[in-house]
């Protein structure tokens, strides 16, 4: 492997010469030209682009939404470029979890249910792991809401079930669409002190925003222009809360 | 999927159901109303088919008649002329001949019946004179509900004895006890030892030209020999404006074979037997076996029909369902979208939203059963009519409304599953 890696830092995502061609008909219509992109485990990236830049692509990518054209995505060390359609459902619902910017709850369901849904399609039944959910619920501050139904709760409620789901099947990172588009800048600012408070358990996020603000919490953000990594940038803070959250997650 | 999860998409179908309760509720109504309409027409149905059979069966699937009828001929000549007697009809050598030919046959019921009036003190009915054999009840299943009926010893010695039917007794004495009273006809009075009462509703004794005449249970029994010495054959039919004689050796004639089997190919023979020498029509044939078996072929047709119509309006009754999850596919195609994103598989999706339509078809198909059932249960115990639910009515109207929720649940659960998920969880 060019890049070899310590066996600490173990790379989460590991995106070599990824590139997506839209085929409209005739017309082919290239989304990414060649990404490149290591993600460690247990670190807070930020993905930030205007649109057009591919970014939506990439996260679809990046979700096992959607495969790749060309080049190799890794996912927890497996190769899912090439994966079926059933493999991505499985990939999808054990290693990743997502957070989306319209909340997406399923309105029949209450907080509990939506919570336990990705462990519904692993066929793992409610009454065994109730306390698991629930206590994931109560984790993000849903105390005394366990059965209300999605209608009933606020927006700011609303996404706390969503990362509360996101976390429901341990999966190896969080990614967050705008999580706080929705959202007015109180609520906001909970949702992403919430996903500090992942990250500092040592999750591995990605966030995909275009909010400054929003972007300064990841410790490293990724521009992305015309279908390629434009630039990278570090932010000093948030290396030392992932180390301690690798360190505490180590032991 | 393991069974746990199975009963969790049951629930989760529920759930979603629960949402639009209205829209579910109509939706499954064209289902029950698919189920009980086959339930309920294939019970009145049969119901009225066993009544039928029963009373045919009544009859006797042993049993040929042979019948006197006027031959048409003789009819119209009697409007035109008075005084005219008419001869026709099956004669005594008729009946012996039958006996004495036919293979199998077991026993040859004969019946001369006459219209005349009966007296008792200073009330009179208008009555059937029936000349028969002691065996009558027996062959007729007919019930001798007071005395007893005619005998051997009777028919010997032509005694002017006679059994009424039970509700001339009624008519003709009112609350006096008939037995050993004595009746008068004409000119010979006859002593009543027995009252019958008449079982068959189907069979109907020639009535003259008027079929709704005389009630049929006003009839006075007597040995054949007896009414023979008594009045002769002369019938006399002196209704207003008319005055008929007839001749009439034996009105009605009943061929008892020893098995049903011996019924149909005795047909041709008695054919055979009864136009030697005649020149004219003047008898019929009634084969209650073919009435029977008529009456089955008939029923067998109409569950057809009935099954045809049924399948029709199950047919209906899916699409307006499969429009119904169409519509609900496109509503909840976020939904699809996130649960594809959180892990579920096509077959996830698909078994979900089948799932769905087979509740809504289960359920309407159970309601449609249990309306059905309640309905037959209610005309049967209300209102008195015959009404039989049929085992198969129920499981095929059942097993068809499951077969479409199947059928027409498949195609919008594929168009749910075949969504992608990014442009699925896009929709808004």
């Amino acid at each position: 492997m060019l890049f070899a890696l310590p066996m600490s830092n173990k790379a989460i995502i590991d995106i070599r010469a990824l590139t997506k061609v839209y085929n409209l008909g005739q017309v082919k219509v290239p989304a990414l030209n060649g990404v490149n992109i290591e993600v460690l485990e247990g670190s807070y990236v930020a993905l930030m682009g205007p649109s057009g830049s591919g970014k939506s692509t990439l996260l679809n990518i990046l979700g096992c939404l959607d495969r790749p054209t060309g080049g190799v995505y890794r996912l927890g060390g497996e190769d899912v470029s090439a994966m079926s359609d059933r493999q991505l459902s499985q990939i999808r619902g054990q290693r990743i979890g997502f957070i989306f910017q319209s909340y997406n709850l399923i309105p029949q369901l209450n907080v509990v249910e939506n919570i336990h849904v990705p462990l519904f399609y692993q066929g793992r039944d409610i009454r065994s792991c109730y306390d698991h959910c629930a206590g994931l619920a109560l984790k993000v501050g849903l105390r005394g809401r366990l059965d209300h139904r999605p209608m009933q709760l606020s927006g700011g409620q609303q996404q706390r079930v969503a990362v509360a789901r996101s976390l429901a099947n341990n999966p190896l990172m969080v990614l967050a669409d705008e999580p706080t588009g929705n959202l007015d800048s109180t609520t906001g600012e909970e949702i992403l002190a919430l996903l500090d408070e992942l990250h500092a358990d040592g999750r591995t996020i990605i966030i995909v925003t275009h909010d400054p603000k929003v972007a300064l919490r990841a410790e490293r953000v990724i521009h992305l222009m015309d279908g390629l990594v434009d630039r990278v940038e570090h932010h000093e803070r948030s290396m030392v809360a992932a180390a301690n959250g690798a360190k505490g997650r180590a032991s | 999927m393991n069974g746990f999860s199975l009963i969790r998409i049951i629930q989760l179908g529920f759930k979603s159901l629960r949402l639009h309760k209205l829209r579910s509720g109509l939706t499954m109504l064209g289902m029950v109303i698919g189920v009980w309409a086959v339930i309920t027409l294939v019970a009145i149905g049969e119901g009225a088919s066993h009544d039928a059979q029963e009373a045919i069966k009544r009859l006797g699937a042993h049993n040929i008649l042979i019948r006197s009828i006027e031959p048409a001929e003789e009819k119209s000549g009697a409007s035109s002329t008075r005084n005219f007697v008419s001869e026709y009809g099956i004669t005594y050598h008729d009946a012996s001949r039958l006996q004495a030919t036919l293979p199998g046959l077991k026993r040859v019921l004969p019946e001369m019946v006459q219209r005349r009036p009966v007296y008792y003190d200073r009330f009179q009915q208008d009555c059937q004179i029936v000349g028969t054999y002691p065996f009558y009840p027996d062959f007729t299943k007919a019930l001798v509900v007071r005395g007893r009926f005619l005998t051997e010893f009777d028919e010997l010695h032509r005694n002017n004895v006679c059994v009424l039917t039970e509700s001339l007794a009624l008519r003709l004495f009112g609350h006096q006890d008939p037995l050993e009273s004595q009746v008068r006809v004409e000119d010979q009075y006859f002593r009543v030892i027995g009252l019958l009462r008449e079982m068959s509703g189907v069979e109907q004794r020639p009535q003259g030209n008027e079929p709704e005449g005389k009630p049929l249970d006003s009839n006075v029994y007597m040995p054949l020999s007896t009414l023979r010495a008594r009045f002769g054959e002369m019938d006399m039919d002196s209704r207003a404006g008319s005055f008929k004689l007839e001749r009439v050796e034996l009105t009605q004639v009943r061929l008892e074979f020893a098995s049903v089997d011996l019924v149909e190919p005795s047909i041709p023979l008695i054919k055979a037997a009864m136009e030697k020498d005649r020149k004219k029509k003047d008898y019929e044939l009634i084969v209650p076996l073919n009435i029977l078996n008529a009456i089955k072929a008939q029923r067998a047709r109409d569950t057809r029909m009935l099954l045809y119509i049924a399948c029709i309006s199950l047919l209906v009754g899916g699409i307006g369902i499969m429009n119904i999850m169409l519509a609900t596919v496109t509503e909840r195609t976020r939904e699809i979208g996130v649960r594809r994103a959180l892990g579920a598989t096509r077959g996830d999706i698909i078994l979900q939203f089948l799932v769905e339509t087979l509740i809504l078809c289960l359920i309407g198909g159970l309601a449609g059963v249990g309306g059905g059932w309640g309905f037959a249960w209610a005309r049967e115990h209300w209102f008195h009519l015959t009404t039989i639910v049929t085992e198969w009515s129920v499981l095929a109207a059942f097993g068809l409304s499951l077969a479409v929720g199947l059928v027409f649940g498949l195609y919008p659960a594929r168009r749910a599953a075949a969504l992608d998920p990014i442009e699925a969880l896009r929709h808004s």
